[in-house]
């Protein structure tokens, strides 16, 4: 087990090697010119440009430049973001909390709902659950984020008012502001933060603005997963020990959920730990609608303002993030089915 | 007659499980309707601007969209562009988006990934490793770094999405092959002599296809979801361009109306939001009557 999970962090540090190589090819399909003129403020400083040049060591060849880039990086120094006018690396600690907190919100709900309705789907087939839910997930898939979190914005806070877009109310964050001696910043995440500080009001005002966005997140989210469910449910059920454990007596509950189930579960992780992986990317769309703090918002301003710096950060990011869901999706496999021996 | 034609035979008893399928034929028919949409546009929505007839005509600059009426059939968005004819206008683009973006994307993954599964060792290695390598980012993330690479606009973003989404099919086709590659038949054939290459042509390509045409049409629609995103932000067709995420992104503004009338402004977004989501819908449904035509696990009872 040691040895294997050793092995796949070396994997992880090849991946990363890829990544930032890839990453920092597409930077340098930006020619010397165009990377300088980042550090020129005015027109009549374009004549430095040159000097810039030469002094950064922008025209050297590939791998030198890339070396010094990834000692840089390796030393904490990701850059500089013009978008949030901060070091990326410090921009990047603030808001990741935020997004954290939407996904983290997001991922058991997105777990728990398709695994119950995914089996209840398999189990009941043809029914009117399964029809349900086999449309829904249709749809899901078809419904770009953007749109279906549009949608709820209109119909749930422009005409019924309920659920505010944002973060946090404004006159919450303007007392936060204020009192920077009682509101202490623990774990960045207002839910957690509020009953922190002893301010649950906090808290409750951080979860409605939370409604909205965990709903999109969760309906798009969970069609994928209730029909990968349903067909491992399927396909479990159609066995021989069911049938055999059916024929000695044994009721339907623990035949389906204890036995059917588990081992209808191996797809299921896999996707779970893809769609947890990839919820950064439907956290974009769900952050820059509802006008949310967060990594994805500050991803999608960096991107229309040509800030370079924070799509490398992000993107070796993502690529942290991927290794390490696929290394606990295997090591889950491994205790989930002992016939998977780890090497 | 068609008896005689095992090949035909086969064809016309997958197109027979295809349209079976309730949905697939809703799929089909909602494909037509854009299809017939994309072709007639000139006719539907004559363009002002002959030279340039993706950019939607408006009368005035005023920002506030104006409701349905005589003259804008689906009303105007913010800077009076009409609607019906964005609308139109952004089936072709939408097309020109989905198809340039999957055939591309196709050709180089079924290409790398034939070449990994047929030839195997050292290259199957390095190519699939750099395919390991290359998931790692979402593609999302992944095509807007080449868009700020490359600058924005339409192409760019086809471009973009071209160079990320190749990854998904090198897989399917490189398994594809292998799993072909050990049938009896591909050695017979090999015995007697025939070509690597017509090998490959005749017999390998036709049978590993098929998931890769499902892959293929489910990445129709999810191509014109991430464009229409990526247009949405403003990364993608400027101002004023028939697009669908384009509109939607000038509709932003008026989500919510008044206090009074908070859903005043519904037709700025469910106009282009429902093309985007019938369109997508009408390519999953198609791909996924087409996954079900081809599991060979549930053909023929």
């Amino acid at each position: 087990m040691i040895a294997f999970i050793t092995r796949r962090l070396l994997f992880l540090i090849l991946v990363l090697f890829g990544v930032s190589v890839i990453i920092f090819g597409i930077l340098m399909t930006f020619s010397p010119e165009r990377r300088a003129a980042a550090y020129v403020a005015t027109p009549q400083q374009a004549k430095d440009i040159p000097r810039i040049i030469e002094q950064y060591g922008l025209d050297d060849p590939f791998y030198q430049q890339y070396f010094r880039w990834l000692g840089e990086v390796l030393s904490g120094n990701l850059g500089w973001s013009l978008v949030a006018t901060r070091p990326v690396r410090e921009a990047f600690l603030y808001l990741l909390p935020f997004t954290l907190e939407l996904n983290l919100c997001a991922a058991p709900l997105i777990i728990l709902i398709g695994i119950f309705l995914g089996t209840q789907a398999g189990i009941h087939r043809d029914s009117g659950l399964d029809h349900v839910t086999r449309v829904s997930a249709i749809v899901g898939w078809s419904l770009p984020t953007f749109l279906f979190a549009l949608l709820l914005l209109m119909v749930f806070y422009g005409y019924f008012a309920l659920f505010p877009p944002g973060v946090i109310s404004d006159d919450i964050a303007i007392w936060i502001a204020d009192h920077p001696d009682i509101y202490r910043r623990f774990t960045g995440m207002y839910t957690i933060d509020g009953l922190l500080n002893g301010h649950p009001e906090i808290t409750l005002d951080a979860l409605t603005h939370l409604v909205l966005p965990v709903t999109t997140q969760v309906i798009v989210v969970v069609a994928l997963l209730m029909r990968v469910m349903r067909s491992g449910m399927i396909e479990e059920i159609s066995r021989d020990y069911v049938t055999t454990a059916r024929a000695k007596g044994a009721d339907r509950r623990t035949i389906y959920l204890l036995h059917a189930r588990r081992n209808a579960l191996i797809p299921v992780i896999t996707v779970a730990g893809q769609l947890v992986a990839f919820s950064m990317e439907g956290s974009i769309a769900v952050e820059v609608v509802f006008n949310r703090q967060g990594i994805g918002q500050w991803l999608a301003a960096s991107a229309t303002q040509l800030d370079m710096p924070v799509l490398m950060c992000m993107c070796l990011f993502m690529g942290v993030v991927f290794v390490i869901t696929n290394l606990i999706i295997d090591i889950l496999y491994a205790h989930i089915d002992p016939r998977i021996r780890l090497g | 007659m068609i008896e005689n034609y095992p090949r035909l035979r086969e064809f016309r008893y997958t197109l027979f499980r295809i349209f079976r399928n309730p949905t697939a034929v809703l799929g089909f028919v909602l494909l037509f309707f854009f299809l017939f949409v994309a072709v007639c546009a000139p006719l539907l929505a004559p363009p002002k601007n002959p030279y340039n007839p993706y950019m939607m005509p408006h009368k005035g600059y005023s920002p506030i969209p104006r409701p349905p009426n005589s003259t804008f059939v689906f009303g105007t968005t913010s800077g009076q562009y009409d609607i019906f004819y964005g609308v139109v206008w952004g089936t072709r683009t939408a097309f020109r988006v989905g198809l340039f973006v999957v055939g591309i994307a196709a050709l180089v993954g079924i290409t790398l990934g034939g070449l990994a599964g047929y030839h195997g060792g050292i290259v199957d290695e390095v190519i699939m490793r750099f395919v390991d390598v290359i998931f790692a980012i979402p593609t999302l993330v992944l095509a807007m770094a080449i868009v700020v690479a490359f600058g924005r606009g339409l192409n760019n973003i086809m471009i973009a999405l071209a160079l990320v989404v190749w990854r998904n099919y090198v897989r399917v086709m490189r398994s594809g092959i292998l799993t072909l590659r050990d049938q009896d038949f591909v050695a017979a054939a090999s015995v007697m002599g025939v070509s690597d290459f017509k090998i490959i042509l005749r017999h390998i390509l036709p049978n590993a296809i098929y998931p890769v045409l499902v892959i293929a049409f489910m990445d129709m629609g999810s191509m014109v979801i991430t464009a229409a995103f990526m247009s949405f932000v403003g990364l993608g067709a400027p101002k004023g361009y028939a697009d669908w995420g384009q509109m939607v992104a000038l509709a932003r503004n008026y989500i919510v109306g008044p206090v009074e009338d908070p859903l005043r402004f519904w037709y700025t977004i469910c106009y282009p939001g429902g093309c985007i989501i019938l369109f997508v819908l009408a390519w999953n449904l198609i791909g996924d009557a087409l996954r079900d035509a081809f599991d060979p696990k549930l053909r023929r009872g």
